[in-house]
């Protein structure tokens, strides 16, 4: 089963290219640019996935304290940071041509999801800083924890803070989307879903094999 | 009631530590005084753009001051051993945790008390008509700050380097508490209606409630020693 994944990702991932580029209709207004919407949204709601990941891993974590929980926790956290990452990148791209500025603050989408980037830097700042032990992966689980709660309140505040400042303008009108262009999404949606299961996997074998080399090192005594 | 009584303890102790020490509490305080001045200079008193920036500057000095009184919250009970001693009393963890975070928040509300006064002088505004409801905000805005910094104390207090991980933790997860209790204040020193407060104030309400629980429970898992 695992080894199909890669498989998967790549006719997916294809699949997702052609339906953004020759499927789905160029938009009327926005025109060709408006095609990075499928990787943005693609990418954006894997992200949110990961992080509810890290969120559920964290609390099984406290709850039963399995090293395996943690782990997951902290690959699906990487793995998570970087599609944010990649959303902050082409959320920009889309927003110079077509809103005419590159970071607009009166978006509380954009707003929230770079507080969401800085509490999951954070939580990788605070791992690396700590050598492998219980405790870190304590900490991390609380952070994992507190981190993901925070995500609505934060939205709410920003929501408020952006209306009071001026009306939102903007709302990409994805209620009433082309069909043709719901499609693709879809389609890109679930290649970015793959893509993120498949580099979960590869993170969790390589933190696995880690693992692994400190048991024989322990056992061997040739520890430190 | 006995919770209370011996979270009650917890805040004694810490208080009557400060008490007898002083120079903690009177360096926050300056410090806060000093970041208040260095924003004066930063943006000029008395122009068209303060009833925009004094807000934001009240609440970065609080904030700042606040992880500094946090940072040292945990670092003298390591230090001295206390806290495995508390450890070792018959002291469930939920109850150590609200009494740090008692104490703390009692120590931030006093250095605010303090500010407040010398930021109405700097900044010219006079805060005695509607000090109940400012009172109100601080108190709500610094519960939130206080119940997650405390727990992330805890958590630096273990590492090296602690004085910059603890706003590396606390800063992006606070940030609700900083826009509704920036933007409360702005309301109140621009006069506004109480109608316009209520949304901030929910949303400090709901900060509280939810990171305050959070933390009681999962506070165990961060001083358990290792």
């Amino acid at each position: 089963m695992s080894k199909m994944v890669p498989w998967l990702v790549l006719i997916s991932m294809l699949l997702a290219l052609y339906g953004a580029f020759v499927y789905a209709p160029t938009e009327r207004v926005m025109g060709p640019v408006q095609r990075i919407f499928y990787v943005h949204v693609g990418l954006a709601w894997n992200a949110f996935l990961a992080f509810f990941v890290v969120f559920l891993y964290s609390l099984l974590y406290l709850v039963r304290g399995r090293r395996r929980d943690d782990m997951v926790a902290a690959c699906s956290a990487e793995v998570g940071l970087i599609f944010t990452t990649l959303v902050l990148v082409t959320g920009p791209l889309w927003a110079r041509p077509v809103w005419n500025t590159w970071w607009p603050w009166g978006d509380p989408r954009l707003t929230t999801t770079l507080v969401l980037w800085l509490i999951y830097l954070a939580y990788m700042v605070l791992r690396s800083q700590m050598e492998e032990s219980e405790q870190k992966y304590k900490f991390a689980a609380v952070l994992g924890i507190v981190g993901f709660l925070d995500v609505p309140i934060v939205w709410m505040s920003i929501r408020w803070w952006t209306r009071t400042l001026h009306p939102v303008v903007i709302r990409s009108g994805e209620v009433r989307l082309e069909p043709r262009m719901f499609h693709a999404l879809l389609i890109a949606v679930v290649a970015f879903g793959l893509l993120y299961l498949y580099l979960l996997q590869l993170r969790l074998g390589i933190e696995q094999s880690k693992s692994r080399i400190e048991q024989f090192r322990q056992q061997s005594g040739l520890a430190g | 009631m006995r919770l209370l009584r011996q979270a009650g303890w917890i805040v004694w102790k810490d208080l009557l530590t400060e008490y007898r020490g002083k120079e903690a509490f009177l360096s926050t305080v300056f410090f806060a005084f000093l970041v208040l001045i260095i924003f004066n200079f930063a943006f000029s008193p008395g122009s068209e753009s303060t009833p925009e920036v004094a807000p934001g500057i009240l609440w970065v000095a609080f904030t700042f001051s606040g992880v500094l009184s946090l940072n040292r919250s945990f670092l003298m009970e390591k230090e001295t051993a206390t806290l495995e001693a508390l450890l070792l009393s018959p002291l469930p963890r939920g109850t150590l945790y609200l009494g740090k975070m008692a104490a703390n928040l009692l120590f931030l509300l006093l250095v605010e008390a303090l500010i407040l006064p010398m930021f109405a002088v700097f900044f010219n505004y006079n805060l005695l008509p509607f000090s109940a409801t400012l009172a109100l905000v601080v108190l709500l805005a610094d519960v939130g700050f206080v119940a997650v910094g405390t727990l992330f104390a805890a958590m630096a207090a273990s590492l090296k380097t602690r004085e910059i991980l603890l706003p590396i933790l606390l800063f992006p997860i606070v940030v609700p508490v900083l826009i509704s209790a920036v933007k409360a204040t702005g309301a109140l020193l621009e006069r506004l209606e109480f109608g316009e407060l209520i949304p901030w104030l929910k949303i400090l309400a709901a900060f509280d409630l939810v990171f305050v629980w959070v933390s009681y429970w999962v506070f165990e898992y961060v001083v358990e020693e290792s």
